[in-house]
């Protein structure tokens, strides 16, 4: 809300300037004693030949003009734009959101309705809710788990049975929800340039991966002081966590030297947002479904 | 007269070149984006070469080296012509040119680099800000200093149009770029939130209106009735539409920020003045076009007047548009939609280019004593490559614009998008293609008209014209 002062300034300026155009039409459309009769020059010339013709305005663009300007004046009435004058149609922008938004959910409830007594293993196998979860999923999640949920880098493949924090219905859920932050310290300060090499040596070694086995040994002292406290010590990893299994040769930030080293020294950060503010229950639970179905 | 008085045609000369140049350079970064849309592989992982950072220098180089020196260098030529005297300090035009330049040439080296005040059509940071208010600032001593010393009674109504783009985008340009600098590349906005959005598209919208609309009317209002030999169709039309369409433009900026936290008034505001913008606008385009009433068959062996009036149809086209598209309903399919994109270009290319080229092609030949270009068939060329080129863009740019509006808005019954964004921007590749061939067929035509433009200069002497008596 404008105080007075503005809102009849917005209004006495929006609409002199409005009638400011209706006035000018009607002043250039009035012959005057001195001018030059419609059709012939006006008189003045520049450059040697440049002229005007004074002809009439045409008729169609007077009336376009004319239009226009009624147009501007009854939208001023119906709607919002004089000041705080609402405007006889009492529309908002968020009315407008509302009222669109309202219809959709009523229609969606309908739909939903079905579904919403199916117990979870009921709900992996109904075709509806595998439909619509897939749909959401493509338009929620796809922007970083990928069209086919295989991921990319930094992103995880829920496609595979592989999982930072298990995959079970209820899990999913949770991790829809609340989303999930995956911390994995920096250990370059502790570890140094040598015991870097050695971790990721070891690390690889334990993947089945190429790696120096002399390094490799030294890695595991190491590894079994810093690293066993999530990654535990066979190296499997904590779903409680969401520390990887580093067994398994499924890398979530790649598997070469290079990466493992950089995972090692600076440590990685993932975050999954959480989506209970922007998907309700009843969607989570359909893309969870549709989540568990992939990996089957 | 005691000493004869010679028209300083000088700067308009150099004006003249580099508005051909800028032209490709301008139009080439264009090309390569385009490109890049469709092969994002060209970005060839250098910063310096991404998207990003290309297309300010796109926007840039078109409009404010390309258009900007066009509209400089024509609006020097035609105020002396107009006003019967040389221009008011020939020493500060000649200042004019080179901070012109300069500030371009600084645009190239920053744009890339990633400085930016990431503000649409005012990218550049503040110290190039400050310049560009100096020089603009000369620009318009010197114009209306002419302006002053006019030798004729009447003002001519081009320099009405020149002088109401000088004078506003010097507003504009300031207001707009107000900020507090941090360090010599970077700077933060005094305005924040709505405020900053509203005063960024007030401005951007009157650059489109006063740059590229009435900057290109001053220009159509000389080289238009002049080539065509023709008296301008109707005086009181020029007065009608010249105050309405600069009163009424001043306020349409909000309809670029539709269905956002703008308050609602302002919306729409906003919409109401655009479309009462469309009879303003459309002025222009039949006092232009009326202008060939009883020479209508010069377009058929002149492709100088071909393009022009191609130009201003353009401009109907675009100027009706415009009005559509800033009516909420529309907009909420249109915006942030490649619609945007072809509405612009058929504006850009369509109006403001075409309108340059052909008055390049009637000025170039005077400020070298020529009696016309070296080759009317290379115009000939020039000006079918450019316009299917231009028609190709725009149409390929509006059923893309359609079509992703009207994929984003599908919704299945269950209430889930029927579209994901990805899809619809996969169903958009087509249409890239089809826009990359027409801006190339742009861009080529300004390589012909390089040519057309290097054989014509060549070997000639630059002439001096005598101001004519008062009149």
């Amino acid at each position: 809300m404008m105080n007075s002062g503005w809102n009849w300034f917005v209004i006495i300026v929006t609409v002199a300037n409005i009638l400011a155009c209706w006035w000018l039409i009607i002043w250039a459309t009035k012959n005057r004693a001195n001018e030059s009769k419609e059709g012939d020059v006006t008189g003045h010339v520049w450059d040697g030949d440049l002229e005007e013709y004074n002809n009439p305005l045409p008729r169609w663009w007077l009336y376009l003009f004319y239009f226009t300007i009624v147009f501007g004046f009854v939208y001023l009435a119906l709607y919002p734009g004089l000041g705080n004058f609402k405007g006889f149609l009492n529309w908002t922008e968020v009315s407008q959101y509302d009222d669109e938004a309202k219809a959709v959910h009523e229609a969606q409830a309908a739909m939903f309705a079905p579904l919403r007594d199916l117990s979870p293993e009921e709900l992996v196998e109904n075709d509806q809710a595998l439909l619509t979860g897939g749909r959401l999923f493509a338009a929620n999640c796809a922007v970083c788990h990928g069209s086919d949920a295989r991921g990319a880098q930094g992103f995880p493949n829920l496609t595979d049975d592989d999982w930072l924090y298990a995959g079970d219905y209820n899990t999913l859920v949770m991790t829809i929800t609340n989303g999930r932050t995956g911390v994995m310290p920096a250990w370059q300060a502790s570890l140094k340039d040598d015991g870097v090499k050695e971790v990721t040596a070891f690390v690889r070694q334990m993947s089945g991966q190429q790696a120096d086995s002399q390094l490799a040994a030294k890695g595991q002292t190491r590894f079994n002081t810093f690293c066993v406290a999530c990654h535990g010590p066979q190296g499997k990893g904590n779903p409680a966590l969401g520390a990887p299994n580093l067994k398994d040769d499924i890398w979530l930030y790649g598997g070469s030297d290079a990466s493992i080293a950089h995972s090692i020294a600076n440590g990685r950060m993932g975050k999954m947002p959480a989506q209970k503010d922007f998907l309700t229950e009843e969607r989570i639970r359909l893309i969870a479904a549709y989540v568990s179905s992939l990996s089957k | 007269m005691s000493d004869r008085e010679i028209y300083d045609d000088k700067v308009v000369r150099q004006f003249a070149v580099v508005t051909v140049i800028w032209g490709i350079v301008g139009m080439l970064v264009g090309v390569i984006i385009a490109a890049q849309l469709l092969f994002p592989v060209l970005n060839f992982d250098i910063p310096w070469l991404t998207f990003s950072r290309l297309r300010p220098l796109h926007t840039n180089a078109v409009i404010f080296a390309f258009g900007g020196s066009g509209l400089i260098g024509t609006s020097y030529y035609v105020v002396q012509r107009t006003c019967h005297t040389k221009l008011f300090l020939p020493k500060l035009a000649g200042f004019t040119f080179w901070g012109w330049t300069l500030i371009i040439v600084a645009a190239a080296i920053t744009l890339p680099l990633g400085i930016t005040q990431s503000k649409e059509y005012a990218e550049l940071e503040w110290p190039i800000d400050i310049a560009i208010a100096v020089v603009w600032i000369s620009y318009a001593v010197v114009f209306f200093g002419t302006i002053a010393k006019r030798k004729v009674k009447h003002i001519y109504v081009a320099n009405w149009f020149y002088g109401a783009f000088i004078l506003t985008i010097a507003v504009l340009h300031i207001f707009n770029n107000l900020s507090i600098p941090v360090t010599w590349t970077k700077s933060y906005p005094i305005y924040s939130g709505a405020v900053d959005a509203m005063v960024q598209w007030w401005y951007g919208h009157n650059a489109v209106g006063f740059f590229l609309t009435a900057g290109f009317l001053g220009m159509m209002y000389y080289f238009v009735p002049k080539r065509a030999g023709r008296p301008v169709y109707s005086y009181r039309l020029s007065i009608v539409h010249f105050w309405a369409l600069i009163s009424t433009y001043m306020w349409a900026g909000p309809h670029h920020l539709h269905y956002t936290s703008l308050p609602d008034w302002v919306q729409s505001v906003g919409m109401v003045f655009s479309l009462i913008l469309l009879a303003p606008s459309w002025g222009g385009m039949i006092n232009g076009m009326m202008t060939l009433s009883g020479a209508w068959h010069k377009l058929r062996t002149d492709p100088v007047l071909k393009m022009m009036i191609v130009a201003l149809s353009f401009y109907g086209m675009s100027t009706f548009e415009g009005p559509m598209m800033a009516i909420k309903t529309v907009n909420a399919l249109s915006h942030y939609t490649d619609w945007t994109i072809g509405h612009v270009h058929s504006g850009a290319l369509g109006w403001v280019a075409m309108m340059t080229m052909g008055s390049l092609y009637v000025l170039i030949p005077r400020l070298y004593g020529k009696e016309d270009m070296y080759s009317i068939k290379l115009i000939d060329v020039h000006f079918w490559i450019s316009t299917i080129g231009v028609v190709l863009y725009i149409a390929s740019m509006w059923i893309a614009g359609v079509m992703q509006g009207l994929m984003w808005r599908a919704f299945n019954d269950d209430g889930t998008l029927t579209y994901t964004f990805i899809e619809s921007l996969s169903a958009t590749y087509p249409y890239y293609a089809i826009r990359l061939l027409g801006g190339t067929m742009f861009l080529v035509g300004m390589f012909v008209m390089a040519y057309n433009v290097y054989k014509t200069i060549k070997g000639s002497q630059a002439v001096s014209v005598v101001v004519p008596e008062p009149a």
